[in-house]
C-alpha cells in the first residue's frame, strides 16, 4: 500500500547537529505508547517510550472487593493476557489463606496457560513483530507474498483460543477461573478434539522456531540481567522462586524486599530495578535463557538445530525465543491432556483469614506480580499488581538509547522504523503497564 | 473508479484493555477474507499504516476518562460516517467506572505517587455520553462473532441482529439447568443483555452482567429475589452490581438504591 502513511515522523538534520526521531503512535503494541530519541552531534542525549495510555485505578477498586473477585476483576487490565492475571491473582489469594490445590487442578492451570502463551506468542510472532523483520507496515500486507506463514501464524493463534475456550469459556476474559480451582472442569473425552489440534499446532511451532530463526537479525548485544520464575521440577509458569543470571536467588513473598519501583528525571513513567542494581530483563528470552534445562526435549532440540542457545543477549531474537515457547507449550499441553484424571470437585474449598499474600506467575510477557492484603473476613485492604511491560521499561529506553547510537548512519526512516522495531522485541502491553505507570500528559496528534 | 473503493475502516481506542479490538484479530479464520471486503485504514494494534480519514466505519473501544480523550473522540466522530461502539467500556464506562462511585482524588493517591501528574477525569463515561453513536455493540469483551455481523450489516445497509433478551432466555435456548433455582447462585442473567450465550451458567456459576443491562430490566425485582431466597445482604447487591457495567443506567440506579437504605 504505498499510498499510506505511517505513523512516524522525522525530522532532517538539522545545521547544528540536532535530530529528533518520533512516533506518536507506536503501532502493533497493545495499548497507547509513544517514543522519541533526540540525537545531538551524532550522540543521543535522550530516549523515551512515553505512555499516554490513560490510567483506570485498578489497584483502588480492588479494595473493599471480596477476595472472590480478583481473577475477573484483573483479568480486564488486559485482554491479551487475561490467563495470567487470573493466575497471579488466585495464587497471591491462595497463599495469603493458606490454600493448596490438588495436582490436577494445577495441571489444569498450567494447561490454560499454554492456551494462553500459544495465542499471546502466535499474534506477536505473526501479526506484530514478524513485519519488522521482512519490511512490512502489517501481517496483512505481509500476506500478500508471505500467504503460507500469516495463515500459519492465524491458525496457530486459532489453537492457542480454542484451548483457552474450552477451559475457560472463551479467549478474552475466560470465566471459569476462580479461587480454589475451577467452576467447571473438562472430562477426559472434552480434551481429545484439542489434541488433536495441538499435534498440528506443535508441528507448526517446529515451523515456527525454524522460520523465526530465518529472519534477519540486527547484529546487537548487551549485558542483561535477565530475570524468571525457576521451578525445580518444571518449566516455571505458575510457581518457583526468582531467579537471575546475577546471583538473584529470592521467594516470591520477598519481591518487595528486592524490586523498588522508583521516578526517573528523564522519563514519565515510573520505572522497576532491582535494589541496589538496576535495569532487569523479563519475558520469554530471560525464561529460555534461565530454564532452556527444563524445556521438553523436543523444544530443546528445536533451539539447537536453528544454533539458538543460551545466553542469548540478542533482544531482536526474543522472536526465536517466542518461537520455542510456542513449541513448548504445545508439547506441555499435550503431555497434561494425556495423563489427565478429571478431579473429583472442580475447587477446593478457601477459608479467608487476615494476611498478606503474594503471587507470581509467567504471562507470555514476564513475570506479573500481584500482592493482596485481606482483613479476617477476606474483603481486599490494599492491592499491588507489577505487570511486565512496566519492569522491561527501563531496558526497552536503554536499548533504544544503543540501537540508535549504533546506527547513526541510517537515514531518517529506517532509524525510525528500527526504533519500533526494538521496542517491539518486548511485545510490550501498554494497557498492563499504565493502570501503575505515571501519565505523559501531552499528547501529540 | 469510486464505485468500486472498498469501505474504510478504522478502529479506536480509549480507556479499555485492548481485548474488544483484539476479538477482530481473533477471528483467525474470517480475518482475510475481511480484508477482503474492507479497507482497513487506521488500526494501530495490528499496522503501522495510516490512511487518512474520512472513514466509513469507525470502531471505538474504551472509555472517555481524560480531557484530551473527551476532545479526541470529537475529532474521531467528525472522521468517520459510521461510528460504532464495541464493549463495555466504550458502551457503558467499564470497570474503571468503578472511580464514579468514589472520590477520584483518592483513587489518584492511592496508586500514583505524585498525584499532581495525573490528568483525568472524575467519571469514566460511554462515547455516548459525548458523540451521537450510530451502534452499540455490548459485552466484556464483545462476542467476536455479534461484530462480524454487525460490520457485514452496516457494510450491507442493513439493521445488525443482536437479540436484546436477557441471559436467562439464552440459558432456556441451550437447556442449561438455572443455577439459581437449582443451586440457589446468584445470577444477574433474568437483568443482562444477550450475547455471552449463556456463558458462566453453563459453566456452574452465576453470570456477572458483562453484557449489561438487557432492555427494561426488573433489577429491584431481581435484587429482592436474592435477599428473600438466597439471603444475599445489601452489600452483596452493591457489589454484584458494581461491576463491569456499573455506571449503566438500570445498574448504577439499583447499587445505589442500597446505597443509600
Amino acid at each position: 500500500m504505498n499510498s499510506s502513511k505511517t505513523r512516524a515522523k522525522t525530522a532532517p538534520v538539522a545545521a547544528n547537529g540536532r535530530r529528533t526521531i518520533k512516533v506518536d503512535y507506536l503501532a502493533r503494541v497493545e495499548g497507547e505508547g509513544s517514543l522519541q530519541v533526540k540525537i545531538r552531534n551524532n550522540e543521543v542525549v535522550d530516549c523515551k517510550l512515553g505512555i499516554f495510555e490513560p490510567p483506570r485505578f485498578f489497584e483502588a477498586f480492588l479494595r473493599g472487593r471480596s477476595y472472590t473477585e480478583p481473577p475477573d476483576i484483573t483479568a480486564r487490565i488486559c485482554g491479551i493476557c487475561p490467563v495470567a492475571y487470573q493466575m497471579s491473582s488466585v495464587h497471591a489469594i491462595e497463599s495469603a489463606f493458606g490454600a493448596t490445590v490438588p495436582e490436577p487442578i494445577r495441571e489444569l492451570r498450567r494447561l490454560l496457560y499454554c492456551g494462553e502463551w500459544i495465542e499471546s506468542h502466535a499474534l506477536h510472532i505473526y501479526m506484530l513483530h514478524a513485519p519488522d523483520f521482512l519490511g512490512y507496515e502489517d501481517a496483512i500486507r505481509m500476506a500478500a507474498d508471505h500467504a503460507e506463514a500469516v495463515q500459519r501464524g492465524l491458525k496457530l493463534k486459532k489453537t492457542g483460543n480454542d484451548l483457552v475456550a474450552l477451559l475457560g469459556g472463551r479467549e478474552i476474559h475466560p470465566i471459569s477461573v476462580r479461587v480454589g480451582g475451577f467452576y467447571r472442569v473438562p472430562t477426559k473425552k472434552e480434551l481429545q478434539p484439542i489434541a488433536e489440534k495441538l499435534k498440528w499446532a506443535r508441528d507448526a511451532a517446529l515451523e515456527t522456531v525454524r522460520w523465526t530463526a530465518s529472519l534477519p537479525f540486527p547484529d546487537f548485544e548487551q549485558d542483561y540481567e535477565f530475570v524468571a520464575l525457576h521451578h525445580p521440577d518444571e518449566y516455571a509458569l505458575n510457581e518457583g522462586k526468582l531467579i537471575s543470571n546475577k546471583g538473584l536467588d529470592i521467594r516470591v513473598q520477598d519481591y518487595d524486599r528486592y524490586f523498588i519501583e522508583e521516578h526517573v528525571a528523564h522519563s514519565n513513567a515510573l520505572h522497576s530495578r532491582i535494589a541496589g542494581r538496576g535495569a532487569y530483563f523479563v519475558g520469554p528470552l530471560a525464561r529460555f535463557n534461565l530454564n532452556f534445562d527444563q524445556l521438553s526435549p523436543l523444544a530443546r532440540e528445536a533451539a539447537r538445530e536453528v544454533d539458538f542457545l543460551p545466553q542469548c543477549r540478542n533482544p531482536f531474537k526474543s522472536i526465536i525465543a517466542r518461537a520455542v515457547e510456542t513449541l513448548y507449550a504445545c508439547d506441555e499441553a499435550l503431555r497434561i491432556i494425556e495423563n489427565y484424571e478429571m478431579p473429583e470437585q472442580p475447587f477446593v474449598e478457601v477459608h479467608p483469614r487476615s494476611g498478606m499474600g503474594y503471587g507470581c506467575t509467567e504471562a507470555p510477557r514476564g513475570i506479573l506480580v500481584h500482592r493482596y492484603r485481606f482483613d479476617e473476613h477476606g474483603q481486599i485492604l490494599d492491592a499491588k499488581i507489577v505487570p511486565p511491560t512496566a519492569q522491561n521499561q527501563r531496558v526497552m529506553e536503554a536499548d533504544l538509547c544503543a540501537v540508535v547510537t549504533e546506527h547513526l548512519g541510517l537515514d531518517e526512516e529506517k532509524l525510525t522504523w528500527l526504533c519500533e522495531q526494538t521496542i517491539r522485541n518486548y511485545d510490550p502491553c501498554i494497557s498492563c503497564a499504565t493502570h501503575f505507570l505515571r501519565l505523559e500528559v501531552e499528547r501529540l496528534d | 473508479m469510486d464505485t468500486k473503493r472498498k469501505p474504510k475502516l478504522a478502529v479506536w481506542k480509549f480507556a479499555s484493555c485492548d481485548g474488544c479490538q483484539l476479538s477482530l484479530l481473533d477471528c483467525e479464520d474470517e480475518l482475510l477474507d475481511v480484508v477482503g471486503e474492507i479497507e482497513i485504514a487506521n488500526f494501530p494494534e495490528a499496522s503501522r499504516a495510516v490512511i487518512k480519514g474520512p472513514y466509513d466505519i469507525s470502531l471505538v473501544e474504551g472509555s472517555i476518562t481524560t480531557p484530551k480523550d473527551a476532545e479526541r473522540i470529537h475529532k474521531v466522530r467528525r472522521a468517520s460516517k459510521v461510528l460504532i461502539t464495541i464493549g463495555a467500556c466504550a458502551t457503558a464506562g467499564g470497570i474503571q467506572a468503578l472511580r464514579n462511585f468514589q472520590d477520584v482524588d483518592k483513587f489518584i493517591s492511592i496508586v500514583y505517587a505524585s498525584p499532581q501528574y495525573i490528568s483525568t477525569l472524575k467519571k469514566s463515561t460511554p462515547i455516548s455520553e459525548h458523540v451521537k453513536v450510530d451502534y452499540e455493540l455490548r459485552g466484556c469483551p464483545v462476542n467476536k462473532y455479534q461484530l462480524l455481523e454487525v460490520l457485514n450489516a452496516f457494510l450491507n445497509g442493513r439493521q445488525p441482529i443482536t437479540p436484546s433478551h436477557s441471559v436467562c432466555m439464552e440459558c432456556k435456548q441451550k437447556g442449561v439447568v438455572c443455577v439459581m433455582v437449582a443451586h440457589g447462585t446468584p445470577c444477574l442473567g433474568p437483568v443482562t443483555h444477550a450475547g455471552c450465550g449463556a456463558l458462566c451458567p453453563s459453566y456452574a456459576r452465576g453470570c456477572f452482567g458483562c453484557f449489561g443491562p438487557k432492555e427494561t430490566p426488573n433489577t429491584h425485582s431481581l435484587s429482592e429475589w436474592w435477599q428473600e431466597e438466597l439471603g444475599a445482604t445489601k452489600d452483596d447487591i452493591i457489589r454484584a452490581f458494581r461491576g463491569i457495567n456499573a455506571y449503566a443506567e438500570p445498574f448504577r440506579k439499583e447499587s445505589e438504591t442500597y446505597e443509600l437504605q
